[in-house]
């Protein structure tokens, strides 16, 4: 899957991704998307049931822990470590310790899985897992969507986890089944098992967050960020590219109209989400409101293509990383946040909660 | 026993610092140590000598798993980053790529541009002010920085078996 630059964004990364496409042809990949085909990677997969629980995965992008979403061990490995894993079939791990977070409570409206897990991150720190599997449990997490789900996984590797893990409950086998052919097992953890931390969160409590600039873990509540206007959003990513992160944008942006100053970029992250948004109407409420609708693409995000901040501007942005020049120019800000204050934010022109826009 | 300059960074120097997105396109590794820690040091890769060493904090090379940000390194010369933490991908794409680590909290305990000394099977460092001992490397990952990287284990694995 080509989604960092796709649409090829200048010769150099056209040259590269030739040498991909040519090698999947020659190979005949079966599982090489191409074209209208693309979206990003960790989005389509789950999507289209490429990735079960019981899975080992390993990936060469970092947000490929992902998949703990669906109960399958993912990590993130560099290139060299993929190239030995498909060459050889194996791989050496060192078994992680684990920390444990069990959620309880009412979710608040608009809150959603990017919340909770910049709350986390906010909460541990960005090295407060590192090596070690974080896993999710508790009523709550029940009750959030296979979207949020995949979200919160998707952010682990920024408090340097190795891994995430969800309970595979009624919600998620739904989920899977008609998407997952190959055979799969559901693992679940040990009565006994050993934890070298459990962190309770009542999630009645958690309010919309925002990681400032320029860490994950600078999270706040959108409340606490006053007075700060923007330039750019974007909603989209594989952290917040998915159906419910258009759904929330769509009722957040209908009827409204983006500041003029700003420019609203939303981001399907697959072909099927993509046409789903369009079907359901959202394409008209993001125009209407004065979006810019980008093909599915990693793009802006990694500072890639799409969406380049200029010296000083500052971004509200669905992605998962905020670093010093991340989204474009070194001296740029990124604001994390989910689709609901991504959305309110652009009507406002400035860090907003959805009530003062709705 | 190697010996260097030292250079320092502080905590949670991630991969879009040491080698910024925008640049991954390019797979000569020479043009991306060009641009080596650009956001934070724009000067580094200009003044950096063969030999050198960086001095980091806490959780070195969070971020993304691109192996640009261990070759960038290399490139630019650096024997060995020494920093009191090390994220995860980053560890192992270092030594995979034969970029050697050293975990140990030195940042304090030495200046910018002065020489210290590394002794990389050992892990000791030897610092103006006295030695600190580091945490060993483990034998196998050694190996791997001996034989030039993962990639050339590999290829010696296979040859093995034929």
């Amino acid at each position: 899957m080509l989604d960092h630059f796709t649409p090829n964004k200048d010769i150099q990364s056209a040259e590269n991704c030739k040498i991909i496409r040519e090698f999947a042809r020659k190979h005949g990949i079966t599982h090489f998307y191409e074209g209208g085909a693309c979206g990003i990677e960790h989005a389509l997969l789950p999507e289209q049931g490429l990735v079960g629980p019981g899975d080992v995965v390993v990936g060469a992008d970092s947000h490929t822990c992902t998949y703990g979403a669906l109960g399958a061990f993912s990590t993130g490995v560099g290139s060299t470590d993929l190239t030995y894993a498909m060459v050889t079939g194996s791989l050496w791990f060192k078994v992680p310790e684990s920390v444990k977070f069990v959620c309880k409570g009412t979710w608040q409206q608009w809150v959603t899985g990017k919340d909770l897990i910049l709350y986390i991150i906010g909460m541990i720190g960005v090295e407060g897992a590192r090596y070690q599997a974080m896993e999710f449990d508790g009523q709550a997490i029940e009750e959030l969507s296979m979207d949020s789900r995949l979200t919160a996984a998707n952010m682990v590797i920024e408090a340097g986890a190795k891994n995430g893990i969800f309970r595979i409950d009624r919600k998620a086998l739904d989920y899977i089944s008609g998407r997952v052919q190959r055979p799969h097992k559901v693992f679940e953890s040990d009565p006994d098992a050993s934890y070298r931390k459990v962190t309770e969160i009542d999630v009645g409590s958690l309010g919309l967050q925002v990681a400032l600039p320029f860490l994950p873990s600078n999270a706040r509540n959108v409340e606490e960020v006053r007075d700060v206007a923007i330039d750019q959003v974007i909603i989209g990513s594989c952290t917040n590219g998915r159906l419910e992160d258009l759904e929330i944008a769509a009722s957040i942006l209908q009827g409204k109209k983006v500041a003029k100053h700003v420019r609203c970029i939303v981001i399907p992250a697959t072909p099927t989400i993509y046409r789903t948004a369009l079907d359901r109407g959202y394409f008209d409420t993001y125009l209407d409101a004065g979006c810019i609708i980008s093909p599915p693409t990693c793009g802006p995000c990694l500072g890639g293509h799409m969406g380049i901040l200029a010296r000083g501007e500052r971004a509200v942005s669905t992605t998962n990383r905020n670093f010093v020049g991340r989204m474009g120019h070194s001296e740029s800000e990124v604001y994390l946040a989910g689709a609901a204050v991504a959305a309110a934010s652009a009507i406002k022109g400035e860090i907003a909660h959805p009530r003062e826009v709705v | 026993m190697l010996s260097g300059r030292v250079w320092k960074f502080g905590d949670n120097i991630d991969t879009d610092i040491i080698i910024p997105a925008r640049y991954l396109a390019y797979t000569d590794p020479k043009v991306l140590g060009q641009h080596c820690m650009e956001p934070l040091a724009p000067d580094f890769a200009k003044t950096v000598r063969k030999g050198d060493i960086i001095v980091a904090g806490s959780n070195f090379g969070c971020g993304s798993s691109r192996e640009h940000a261990p070759i960038a390194i290399l490139a630019v010369g650096i024997s060995v980053v020494i920093a009191k933490s090390f994220a995860r991908i980053f560890y192992r794409n270092a030594f995979n790529k034969a970029l050697a680590l050293l975990e140990a909290d030195i940042c304090d305990a030495v200046n910018v541009g002065e020489t210290i000394e590394v002794d990389l099977t050992t892990g000791l460092i030897k610092t103006p002010r006295g030695e600190v001992q580091a945490k060993p490397i483990p034998s196998f990952m050694l190996e791997l920085i001996g034989e030039g990287g993962l990639i050339n284990h590999l290829k010696r694995q296979l040859e093995e078996r034929k």
